[in-house]
């Protein structure tokens, strides 16, 4: 699958690729209301990894349904809608709307968006908010619902648990590490709106063993990302005890990444037939 | 449409202190582009630096199949990227955003560039002699001062392109911060004395400036365009990721809102933009 928020709404990647290839595409983030986003600098490059600050830019719920979801329907692979609100009800409203949508095959909650104000991951790093939030969702979809989870708690699974007694079908993890980069002349950040989410290969080994504790806290499935630029990142995400791989920041370094991982994906397995015990 | 692949160096060489000129080939590439779109380069394998380069497109040569680009050693991306050795092969995606938008029927065309933002001037320059020149009577020769073309350095040493761009338009001003070549003073500066002296009030409807610099230049250019009512176009820079509008990183605020410079951009209706 390709990630939320690195893929935009299919579109703009598929002048690229064949997007029916994909196993699913997740939407960047969709609100209720549009939201402008962050002030600029958005991006800072940091090694082996990027720091963002968009602040869920999107031109909300409604826009979404009449222009993204159509174009999304015309592939053979399944849309998983991402939705983010600043409050409970928020989420309930927007898994009751997709809820109709039967091009919508799943919706991932983003309990775990560090960049914005209210909402976000303010959910997701309190296991009874996360209950809550799935709780909502959950009593106004039938479709399966994968909760986000962000890597920035104590213990990951005190909140996967949460969220499955909640009612999520899947977790996935990780979104994105809270981090920050100073400008050393002005001595200020070096984004706009002072932190943001690091991605990229540099936070890897912190997604990785954050599956691996998730997926033994956890009987329903482990979505595994964070960081994964090769066939062989995504095995290591697989061996932990992912079910299925997103890849994120990869998709900005290289448009081929997405196909060109599943390639990998497959040869490791031909070569491996036994190392994944996949069933 | 715009298409990621392995392009041949087909020339590699300094142009100056820390300034690299760069030809590649790539028939898509070179046949599709615009002057005023750029292209992402992946400056060296593996994940540091992470994120390709925007770079913007200097010349463009649809004959030969080529495109150059002209930068300047800024940092750990570019440092790497001016190893590339003629042969090899760098990944490039592009060509990206919304170039310029010429008008033939403008009678002249002030081009500003400051630093490194004379480099999509050339492509720029060469595009509008060539509308101009199907616009006229075939009887009718180009008239070079309907061309001007202003560039401003922070020194003598880091002038760029002054020849090639005389080739293009014989009205080349040159100014540095410094004074140590050409005018001492702004780009911006060069731009209001010509619009002073040489253009009259009617000649300023039929005007357009095209900008590419520093965001402190643009806005200076902007507030003249706007107090001159001259059309204007800025051309951007900001750091990106992906450079095809996915991300939503690049953003620039417009009276419209938000707008992503690699995709909406990166050139700008001067007056669309806020600048802060």
């Amino acid at each position: 699958m390709v990630a939320s928020g690195t893929f935009g709404w299919g579109k703009e990647y598929s002048e690229y690729m064949d997007l029916n290839k994909l196993g699913a595409i997740v939407t960047k983030s969709i609100t209720l209301k549009p939201r402008e986003g962050n002030p600029p600098p958005r991006i800072v490059e940091t090694p082996s990894g990027m720091l963002n600050s968009i602040g869920l830019q999107n031109e909300g719920l409604e826009h979404f349904l009449k222009e993204d979801l159509p174009f999304l329907a015309k592939f053979d692979t399944p849309t998983i809608v991402n939705i983010a609100g600043e409050t409970v009800e928020e989420y309930a409203e927007l898994a009751k709307r997709l809820s109709k949508e039967t091009m919508v095959k799943a919706i991932e909650v983003n309990i775990s968006c560090p960049n914005v104000k209210q909402g976000g991951m303010a959910f997701g790093v309190d296991p009874g908010l996360t209950k809550q939030v799935i709780s909502a969702v959950r009593n106004a979809t039938k479709q399966p619902i994968i909760a986000k989870l962000t890597p920035n708690v104590t213990d990951i699974t005190v909140i996967g648990r949460a969220a499955v007694e909640a009612g999520a079908d899947a977790l996935s993890a990780i979104n994105t590490i809270v981090g920050m980069a100073l400008d050393l002349e002005t001595g200020k950040s070096r984004l706009g709106r002072e932190t943001g989410g690091l991605s990229g290969p540099a936070i890897r080994p912190i997604a990785v063993r954050m599956v691996y504790e998730l997926a033994r806290a956890v009987k329903v499935p482990v979505i595994g990302i964070g960081g994964i630029m090769t066939g062989n990142d995504a095995v290591e995400f697989l061996l932990a005890g992912a079910r299925a791989v997103q890849v994120g920041t990869a998709n900005f370094v290289d448009t081929a990444a997405p196909l060109r991982i599943l390639a990998e994906l497959h040869d490791y397995v031909h070569r491996h037939p036994r190392t994944l015990n996949l069933s | 449409m715009p298409i990621q692949e392995k392009c041949r160096v087909l020339v590699h060489q300094p142009i100056g202190p820390r300034f690299y000129q760069l030809t590649l080939l790539s028939r898509d590439i070179a046949t599709q582009a615009q002057p005023g779109q750029f292209v992402e380069v992946k400056c060296a394998d593996g994940y540091v630096p992470l994120l390709r380069r925007p770079i913007s497109l200097h010349r463009i040569d649809p004959q030969n199949e080529t495109f150059t680009l002209l930068y300047e050693v800024v940092g750990q991306g570019t440092e790497l990227l001016a190893k590339a050795a003629v042969g090899a092969e760098l990944d490039i995606l592009g060509p990206l955003g919304t170039g310029f938008k010429i008008d033939p029927a403008k009678k002249t065309h002030l081009l500003v560039g400051g630093g490194m933002g004379v480099a999509p001037l050339m492509a720029l320059a060469e595009e509008v002699k060539i509308q101009k020149s199907k616009a006229c009577l075939p009887d009718r020769q180009v008239k070079s001062l309907d061309l001007f073309i202003l560039i401003g350095a922070r020194n003598k040493e880091c002038v760029q392109c002054e020849g090639e761009l005389k080739a293009v338009a014989d009205q080349v001003i040159v100014s540095t911060d410094d004074g140590s070549y050409g005018q001492k003073g702004f780009v911006s500066d060069q731009l209001l004395d010509i619009i002073n002296n040489r253009l009259s009030v009617v000649s300023c409807q039929s005007s357009v400036i095209y900008a590419c610099g520093p965001r402190p230049m643009l806005k200076a250019v902007a507030q003249i365009a706007a107090q001159k009512q001259i059309d204007c176009q800025l051309s951007l820079e900001e750091r990106m990721a992906c450079g095809i509008g996915a991300c939503k990183g690049c953003a620039v605020l417009t009276t419209s809102g938000y707008k992503m410079v690699c995709k909406d951009g990166p050139v700008f209706n001067a007056s669309d933009l806020v600048f802060s």
